[in-house]
């Protein structure tokens, strides 16, 4: 019986959860179309998002693409001869499609997601939330707002970015360690890039992007008491994007790709 | 007497009633405040007062009981309306509530800048005028909050609440944690808010002599309830038992504290 309780109880909180995340989400859906915006805090946000995550996804994306050619590589190696065609092509098309969105939002999630979290929820436990509202400001237009409209549009920007270095990254290892042709490489890679596997890419971070500035903003606006909530709130955006982040990764590429 | 501007208070709250799960904090409050009085509410720690203060402003949502700002019932303005019966209000809170994101003179000018769209430059003008009638400089404008003592951060939500002029000011304990004399510089600056500019005052302090001086009528909070309700003058003499205990800060009276020994 005490047991039914638990899943009960357990069911019927994350049902409000759902429930107040729809809420949110709507409501700060709502503010984004009504006036005023705040062009300085946008940009602002832009910069935090976009600028300031250039190094992590850089270094994650240069990595990724240098792995993924050597893996390739010694991997192919074992079935056939001559496999350069086969890393160019595997590099390209994993980094654009998958690698390249999956990682740069998840790190985004884990430096982003967590600090919004954080200075919302701060705020929130320090009654600044109230102090905003008593000012005749919205919160959801003032802090919410612009980070949902920077993330969404500051992701697709740093994946284009982390697409190149990743591309890159897999050029290098190709030329210099596995010794490859790099005017066929690069050849190779042009002619294996599809547009729609850039696009889909792009797609993706942009609602990795808005994921992740949403469940941030969302954990940071519902934390409570003191420091302990704020360190709650901050998991709890870092986990719950990473999860929503992996989940609408196979949504939408079963909307590109499936048949 | 029958014009509305006079017969109408500024705010009024009839049977307010607000509960945390079991703890009934407000049990039915009810409290007229006339334009540009000055009203102070006493009580213990943790009976209600910032509590009642919060309902007022929609911070809070009451459970029940009628709020009235300028005779519009404001527990049932759509949120889209709230924001404009905000911009009667003016808040300074217990613990501040500065925006530690911006400096000193933003937090002073945030009002001004947001709700009046006063350009900038404008707005930090006002902002170290502001600054400059609570005691502080120019220079601690330019400062972070966080790098303002308690005292300092009072004083600069203080002046973020009178910043933008507004028609009804709370104040929750705005001499809490000020030296004497900087606190009764503070009093002075709430008599002349509403003396001079006619603002209505709703105060919340545990300092008697702040009381006396700053209020037209104070009135206790106890268990929920609004016990009692005078002139300022008459608080010394009320004959409620509860108050003068209040009053006296004694520990023998009616009122218990809940401390074991
Ligand atoms: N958000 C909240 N959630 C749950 N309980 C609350 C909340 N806010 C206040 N309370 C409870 O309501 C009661 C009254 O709190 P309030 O802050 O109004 O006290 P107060 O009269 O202002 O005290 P003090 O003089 O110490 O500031 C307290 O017992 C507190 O525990
Ligand atoms: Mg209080």
């Amino acid at each position: 019986m005490n047991f039914l309780a638990l899943i009960g109880r357990v069911v019927l909180a994350f049902l409000g959860h759902i429930g107040r995340l729809t809420l949110f989400t709507g409501t700060a859906l709502s503010h984004c179309v009504r006036p005023p915006i705040y062009p300085r805090l946008i940009g602002r946000q832009m910069i935090d998002i976009g600028y300031y995550s250039l190094p992590v996804v850089g270094l994650t994306a240069i990595f990724s693409g240098m792995v993924l050619a050597l893996q390739s590589y010694t991997g192919f190696a074992r079935f056939a001869a001559g496999s350069e065609n086969a890393v160019a092509n595997v590099v390209v098309v994993s980094l654009t499609r998958e690698l390249g969105p999956v990682l740069a939002g998840l790190m985004v999630a884990g430096r982003i997601g967590a600090s919004m979290a954080a200075e919302i929820g701060t705020m929130r436990v320090t009654e600044q939330l109230d102090a905003l509202t008593t000012l005749s400001t919205n919160p959801y237009k003032y802090l919410v707002v612009p980070r949902l409209i920077a993330g969404t549009l500051m992701l697709p920007l740093l994946v284009f970015i982390a697409d190149i270095i990743g591309i890159f990254g897999g050029f290098v290892v190709s030329v210099y360690k596995l010794g490859f042709n790099p005017a066929a490489y690069i050849s190779n890679t042009y002619d294996f890039m599809q547009p729609l596997d850039v696009i889909s890419g792009l797609v993706k971070a942009g609602v990795f992007g808005f994921i992740i500035a949403l469940m941030g903003c969302y954990s940071g606006y519902h934390s409570k008491g003191g420091a302990q909530g704020v360190g709650a709130a901050t998991t709890n955006a870092v986990v719950s994007s990473s999860i929503l982040i992996l989940t609408f990764n196979y949504i939408i590429t079963e909307l590109f790709f499936g048949t | 007497m029958n014009s509305t501007e006079n017969t109408v208070p500024k705010i009024s709250l009839k049977d307010v009633k607000k509960s945390f799960g079991a703890k009934r904090v407000l049990d039915g409050v009810t409290l007229d405040i006339a334009k540009g009085e000055s009203v102070v509410v006493i009580g213990g720690s943790g009976t209600g007062k910032s509590v009642l203060i919060k309902s007022i402003i929609g911070i809070l949502l009451a459970d029940s009981g009628i709020i009235k700002v300028d005779g519009e019932d404001v527990t049932q303005v759509q949120a889209s309306a709230r924001e404009s019966v905000n911009r009667k209000f003016g808040m300074l809170f217990q613990g501040a509530a500065l925006f530690d994101s911006l400096p000193v003179w933003e937090n002073v000018a945030f009002g001004l800048m947001q709700r009046e769209r006063m350009s900038r430059k404008h707005a930090k003008e006002r902002a170290i005028e502001t600054l400059a009638k609570v005691g502080l400089s120019a220079e601690v404008g330019e400062l972070a909050p966080s790098e303002l003592s308690g005292g300092m951060q009072k004083r600069v939500g203080l002046a973020r609440a009178i910043a933008g002029e507004p028609e009804i000011i709370f104040f929750d304990e705005p001499t809490t944690g000020l030296d004497p004399i900087m606190a009764d510089v503070i009093n002075d600056l709430i008599i002349s808010c509403v003396k001079q500019q006619g603002i209505t005052a709703l105060s919340i302090t545990h300092d008697m002599h702040s009381a006396r001086k700053i209020a037209d009528r104070v009135t206790m909070l106890y268990e929920g309830k609004l016990i009692w309700d005078g002139a300022a003058a008459d608080v010394d003499r009320s004959g409620n038992p509860y108050v003068e205990q209040f009053v006296h800060g004694s520990a023998e009276g009616p009122i218990k504290m809940q401390v074991r020994r």
